[in-house]
């Protein structure tokens, strides 16, 4: 154990600190998440050309072409939160799709698709999810039959955010009837404006639209857009999904917003004794202060072991699961606090940090169902952590016959 | 930046694993259980052997040399790990951790190479600094003490007692006159506890004038080593139920092969495996962080106690009725894990003094 930084990090921080001094006013607010956004863009242009953002994508492909290294990643992060000022964009494009592209991509797709996506001026949607495919997800069922020189998709999407503004979509089909559940499904990358797509807002039960569903109807896209090979979609989806997963959780994060809800509780008064005042409270901020902090060491063990290049074994297995639980308690406690003030809607009279933690507590909520739910969190965990055996699958049909 | 083990902590760990695994084997465990003391003694002079004594106590003190290896709260606190996770009767956390703690801050190099010699076996018992009951409290008059210590820890080994009087801290013999003792009778068999009724004993006052600071180290320490033993003991219980949820087959196949079992595996592990990285800080914050010296202790202890029992019960529970029985022997490890929690300050208590600690009280 040695939390020091050596000279050469501590020079780097410095650096981190200086480039953010010097440019806080060309920064958008933390908050701005529109996409399209000029100002959001710009400030992509100078994180990229800088090396904050898609920092160890190569050059070739318009990143900075750095070595990996989990030690400036996080010191950027840090310094980035500590300044309250957004980091590099994210999203399904840059997380996902990009990876995917680097290891398994065309040349001419890489090319074309990552640079534009990195600099945040071409938006992608992912389109895995479908109503009779969740958890399931091999059993997925829009399919794309080869017509001449084109895939024919025809089929239904689901729990696609971001589909209302994306100029593209990287896409599971079933390409292969025939084959096993596994094995018949292509990887496709479908232009939006594409005719015969059709998007539709989901509305969730946190008022907003987050989500929407996508309907194709002989929507006809190139073969060349396929990625890998016919059939072997579920492999290079697999490789995105890992990098979901690493993405979400981030214990800095939860520990901040503790410290939101501690200075919530000193001021929220009842019959003039704050909240914090009162021991039930206090102790369970004191519980979830604990957890968070057992989060973000747990979070540092994962930053040495990448800087290792080590796999973490289960103490990475458990992040989504636990960090979005550990979340979602955090915003029930928020809204306990308030009491009746906690019912309120972000845009009614005395509603508090205008709304923020309702809509944390239902959006956590969905957090912890989508990405995998914790149901299945809980059965990677206990099958690739600790070697239990899988479920033996029902003989199929055994209880049809008649 | 390097949060992990380093390879000398990792051998130094795995030498002690080593060897509770034959000499701390569940039937040894369950003959000191039963009363015989052959085991508290063995595991004493096997420990020595290896050094583990010898991990806190500074390399010299005041001139003196007392030959210890001067390691920190981390190593120590992966040996209890390894105490816990073999439910080994020792008096590690009293002897060798709180007292050598509470002796090297205060500056007392005497007691130390008593203690390194191997001559003192030191217990301890604060739980008058962590909420006193039943009339605890002692009162220091010349060198003659008297009054109650209760719950005093160590008592397996103990040739003398580091004992509180709230001001100061100060060292009585065991059996001398006026030094009484009640044995304790523990639901952990794993562990010796006693109260100690003093009348006008002779004191020994530790060295140096600082003790409230020595006595408020020894306790965050001391927490931080209870974390780490129901850490240990936690992992052990997760252990067994993994392999016997693969072993115990019903409806024609392994029972872990059903989501209500496996999942309740998949919960202690998540739930446990952060608390590894929150007993690695905390420890190592009490030698390199003092600002969270006192904070992270609250904080593991507390978070541990509440983390352990639930692997506690969910590994009686996935097994199932032999889990209950004593044939098994899951108990001895259930029941340490439950003692580790009220010892120094149960979570509510200990929680308290967290939130005073940032200001949160007023």
């Amino acid at each position: 154990m040695d939390l020091n930084f050596t000279q050469e990090y501590e020079d780097f921080r410095a650096e981190v600190r200086q480039f953010l001094d010097d440019h806080k006013d060309a920064a958008p607010s933390q908050g701005d998440r529109s996409v399209r956004s000029e100002k959001r863009i710009a400030w992509q242009k100078t994180l990229l050309q800088h090396g904050y953002a898609a920092r160890t994508h190569p050059k070739q492909y318009g990143g900075f072409g750095a070595a990996p290294d989990a030690l400036k990643a996080r010191i950027i992060a840090e310094e980035f939160s500590r300044a309250k000022m957004p980091g590099g964009m994210s999203g399904q494009g840059i997380n996902m799709l990009v990876p995917t592209l680097l290891e398994l991509g065309t040349e001419e797709q890489k090319q074309k698709y990552i640079q534009p996506t990195l600099e945040g001026t071409m938006v992608w949607c992912q389109g895995y999810s479908e109503p009779g495919a969740g958890s399931d997800l091999a059993s997925l069922r829009t399919s794309a039959v080869v017509d001449g020189d084109d895939f024919v998709i025809n089929g239904q999407k689901i729990w696609t955010s971001t589909a209302q503004f994306a100029d593209m979509m990287f896409c599971l089909v079933r390409t292969e009837p025939e084959a096993k559940k596994h094995h018949g499904i292509s990887y496709i990358l479908i232009d939006m404006k594409t005719p015969g797509i059709e998007v539709r807002p989901l509305m969730t039960m946190t008022g907003f639209a987050e989500f929407n569903e996508v309907f194709f109807t002989d929507v006809r896209v190139p073969v060349t857009s396929i990625v890998g090979n016919r059939g072997e979609g579920w492999m290079v989806a697999n490789a995105t999904l890992t990098h979901e997963r690493g993405m979400l959780g981030d214990p800095d994060a939860a520990l901040s917003r503790l410290g939101a809800v501690a200075e919530m509780m000193q001021q929220e008064h009842v019959d003039g004794v704050s909240l914090m005042d009162n021991q039930v409270f206090r102790d369970r901020l004191l519980q979830l202060q604990a957890e968070a902090y057992a989060m973000k060491m747990n979070g540092m063990r994962l930053t040495t072991a990448a800087s290792e290049k080590k796999s973490a074994g289960m103490a990475g297995l458990l992040v989504k699961l636990q960090g979005c639980e550990l979340n979602h308690q955090i915003a029930e406690l928020a809204i306990d606090v308030m009491g009746e003030y906690g019912m309120l809607l972000h845009d009614s009279p005395f509603s508090r940090d205008k709304g923020f933690w309702q809509t944390a507590y239902m959006f956590d909520l969905g957090l912890i169902i989508g990405g995998g739910s914790a149901q299945i969190q809980k059965n990677i965990i206990s099958e690739r952590g600790l070697g239990l055996p899988r479920e033996p699958k029902p003989a199929p049909n055994s209880f049809k016959a008649n | 930046m390097y949060f992990g083990l380093n390879e000398d902590q990792n051998m130094l760990q795995d030498s002690v694993r080593r060897y509770l695994e034959t000499a701390s084997e569940l039937e040894n465990v369950r003959g000191f259980a039963e009363g015989d003391n052959a085991l508290a003694d063995e595991l004493q002079n096997g420990l020595m052997e290896l050094g583990v004594p010898f991990v806190l106590m500074p390399e010299e003190l005041n001139g003196e040399k007392l030959g210890g290896l001067g390691m920190g709260v981390l190593e120590a606190a992966l040996i209890q790990e390894q105490l816990g996770r073999h439910v080994a009767p020792s008096g590690f956390t009293a002897a060798y951790g709180m007292a050598v703690i509470g002796l090297t801050r205060a500056g007392d190099s005497e007691w130390l190479s008593r203690i390194a010699s191997g001559e003192v076996v030191m217990g301890v018992g604060l739980t008058e600094a962590t909420g006193g009951r039943e009339g605890a409290g002692l009162t220091l008059n010349g060198d003659k003490v008297s009054g109650r210590a209760t719950f005093v820890m160590g008592a397996e080994t103990a040739t003398h007692f580091l004992l509180t009087t709230g001001e100061q801290l100060i060292i009585v013999e065991r059996g001398a006159s006026g030094v009484s003792e009640t044995a304790l009778t523990m639901i952990d068999k794993t562990r010796h506890a006693v109260t100690l009724d003093l009348d006008g004993a002779n004191a020994s006052l530790v060295a140096g004038n600082n003790h409230a600071d020595a006595q408020a180290k020894m306790i965050d320490g001391g927490r931080v080593l209870l974390a780490a033993d129901t850490l240990g003991a936690a992992e052990m219980m997760l252990e067994k139920a993994v392999d016997y949820a693969k072993d115990r087959e019903q409806f024609n196949r392994p029972i872990g092969s059903f989501q209500a079992v496996k999942h309740m595996c998949a919960e202690m592990a998540a739930k446990l495996e952060p608390c590894r990285a929150l007993v690695w800080y905390a420890a190592y914050a009490q030698d390199n962080v003092p600002d969270e010296a006192a904070l992270t202790s609250r904080l593991a202890k507390s978070h541990l106690s509440d983390v352990g029992k639930f692997v506690a019960r969910t590994s009686t529970e996935v097994h199932g009725g032999m889990g209950f029985t004593d044939l098994l022997g899951l108990h001895y490890w259930f029941k340490r894990i439950g003692s580790n929690r009220q010892l120094l300050g149960g979570p509510q208590t200990v929680r308290e003094e967290a939130a005073k600690l940032q200001g949160y009280v007023s």
